[in-house]
């Protein structure tokens, strides 16, 4: 297993590279700089700001050096918050976004799950096909959909819940950004559990588990669930990417001060330094949570052999 | 494995398919008729063919234009001033707006879907029928693509080179066609080892004759159930991009704008929300529709 891991990370690495240089690239092509300000600074003045950072080499050392630094875990200083590097900024930022992301899944997970093993033991019908009206109905509607509306009701409305702010992470600040970013991963997963689930309940092993006489329960929860989970951990690496998108919505609709908000900001001021370390960040974070969608497909299914 | 394959089973299996062969259905009047069965996708496609409709006829049809500022209608509720779903912050008639959003949001999920469509096709099979070393790579490179945070780049995209609507077709175009490659690599590769395919060839047909009659049907099948669900996902991230303030510039209108500009103006316009999302949700709807029926109907695994 160690090994796999190993060499997991190994190719980990070259897809990084292709990251950092892609963002790099991309960004230097954009017309404007960070410098850009209202009023032109003198030419001296510009010079002296540009040394400062390092951009007056040409432009393929300053990507050497840039790589460099990211080897060396240094992600630079901000080129637009004066006195902060990007390491700070992302220490700053990321938990709101991995309280969000986090609570999100594991709402997504129990609800979508719960949902899909009680619409599989109900098949074809009220329960399951109400289940599956909700998944569909999950699917198509977007979260700068039910954002807005939940918002509209809730807050405006009823005024049970506040409609934007995050308030240090209080709970009742919480409900409804994680619940519009749970929403469609529920829909997903409820339909992946009640596929899964049904397949695994026509299998021969269930047979033979009904045959010797375990209980309903046991024949559910301990032989038929775990292996009707298996499509569901390797679903959480494309869902952890879903909720990130969702999360730059969210985030911007809620005015929560992740890092989805900074990402779009820093990107139309130019700031280099803090969009490449975000998309790095998130690439790695993408990486590693694939991996261990992995290992744990491994640990739940006897018959994967890691190699 | 047995050799009990090559038996005709006796009993009803053997009478169906003398039943087949005697009428002679080919796979697309079999698909054809279990997706005509399926309610949900005739449903999906009757809606979508009236949404088509008002979206290329409907912007010609309606009394205002959709950049026409009326400064006496501003604020307008559905039902004013012959303004059938109301009027905007600047007095402009929703309902032209929203059929041009519309117009525009098809047309981006259609165009952006074609640009993945070629790029995927061609890329995956490509790779599937040279196989070997090359094969390798080529896919090792869509794995890589597959671990980036897309949208990231395609908002890079976008604040880089500004947001032209060509651009914008080009760079969900570019994302989405991964999937689509990895889909047809794997059907080319099967397919090139499949028995039937050797049962051709021994049978003498030609090369053309197998590519036309065994290979391209059944790589059909998934590449056109694929393109419909690519369309909503494309929709879906160009409303994404408008709601971030990069896609679809103003006073051009697509879905994603009017749902972002509604939600700005929730509190005082609620009509301005609704019905922009209404149709949102309901071309999603009928896509998703379509797509599932058309995977039941040409995937004969799950008959």
């Amino acid at each position: 297993m160690f090994r796999f891991i190993g060499r997991r990370l190994l190719v980990a690495i070259p897809t990084l590279m292709l990251v950092v240089t892609l963002a790099f690239f991309m960004m230097r092509a954009a017309p404007g700089s960070p410098f850009d300000t209202d009023r032109k600074l003198s030419p001296e003045i510009e010079r002296n700001v540009l040394a400062k950072y390092g951009m007056n080499k040409p432009l393929g050392q300053q990507y050497l050096d840039y790589l460099a630094g990211v080897a060396r875990g240094d992600l630079g200083p901000s080129l637009k918050y004066k006195d902060k590097t990007v390491l700070a900024i992302l220490k700053e930022n990321y938990p709101v976004s991995l309280k969000l992301g986090l609570s999100a899944i594991v709402l997504a997970s129990v609800v979508g799950v719960s949902l899909g093993v009680l619409a599989a033991l109900r098949q074809n019908r009220g329960v399951d096909y109400g289940v599956m009206t909700v998944a569909i109905l999950g699917v198509c509607i977007p979260t700068f959909v039910t954002a807005p509306l939940l918002v509209l009701v809730f807050a405006s409305k009823l005024g049970w819940l506040p409609s934007a702010g995050w308030n240090d992470g209080a709970a009742i600040n919480l409900v409804l950004p994680v619940t519009v970013l749970a929403l469609p991963q529920i829909a997903i997963i409820s339909r992946l559990t009640r596929a899964g689930m049904i397949e695994v309940l026509h299998s021969n092993y269930v047979r033979t588990a009904r045959a010797k006489g375990l209980p309903a329960r046991t024949i559910v929860g301990k032989h038929a669930l775990r292996a009707a989970l298996l499509p569901l951990v390797s679903y959480l690496g494309p869902a952890c990417a879903g909720l990130l998108t969702g999360s730059l919505v969210v985030e911007k609709i809620f005015n929560l001060p992740g890092l989805g908000k900074f990402f779009v900001i820093s990107a139309l001021q130019r700031d280099y330094t803090v969009v490449m370390g975000m998309v790095i960040f998130y690439a790695a974070l993408i990486l590693l949570l694939n991996l261990i969608a992995d290992l744990l497909y491994a640990a739940l299914d006897p018959r994967v052999r890691l190699g | 494995m047995s050799t009990s394959i090559l038996i005709p089973r006796s009993g009803k299996g053997a009478e169906a398919i003398e039943a087949a062969a005697v009428k002679g259905r080919s796979l697309w009047d079999d698909a054809r008729r279990r997706l005509l069965r399926n309610k949900a996708a005739v449903a999906g496609m009757l809606v979508l063919a009236l949404l088509v409709v008002a979206a290329v006829v409907g912007p010609h049809l309606t009394a205002y234009t959709y950049d026409e500022i009326n400064k006496d209608d501003v604020w307008l509720g559905p039902l004013n001033h012959g303004h059938l779903i109301g009027t905007d912050s600047l007095g402009r008639d929703l309902l032209a707006r929203l059929l041009m959003g519309l117009r525009v949001s098809l047309a981006i999920g259609l165009i952006a879907t074609f640009v993945s469509l070629v790029i995927g096709v061609a890329w995956g099979a490509f790779a599937g029928y040279v196989g070997g070393r090359l094969d390798e790579v080529m896919m090792r490179f869509v794995d890589v693509l597959y671990s980036l945070p897309f949208i990231f780049f395609v908002i890079l995209l976008m604040v880089t080179f500004g947001s032209n609507i060509v651009l914008i077709f080009v760079a969900i175009g570019a994302v989405e066609w991964l999937t689509m490659s990895r889909i047809v690599r794997g059907q080319t590769l099967t397919l090139k080892q499949k028995e039937f395919v050797e049962a051709a060839r021994a049978a003498g047909l030609s090369q053309r004759g197998i590519i036309t009659r065994h290979i391209v049907p059944n790589l059909l099948g998934p590449v056109v159930v694929y393109v419909t669900l690519t369309i909503p996902a494309v929709i879906l991230a160009e409303s994404f991009l408008s709601f971030l303030g990069l896609g679809v510039q103003p006073p051009m209108a697509s879905l994603g704008t009017l749902i972002a500009n509604g939600a700005q103006d929730m509190e005082l316009a609620p009509w301005l929300l609704i019905f922009p999302s209404v149709v949102m949700v309901v071309t999603l709807m009928s896509f998703n529709f379509i797509g599932d029926g058309l995977r039941d109907a040409i995937d004969p695994k799950d008959r």
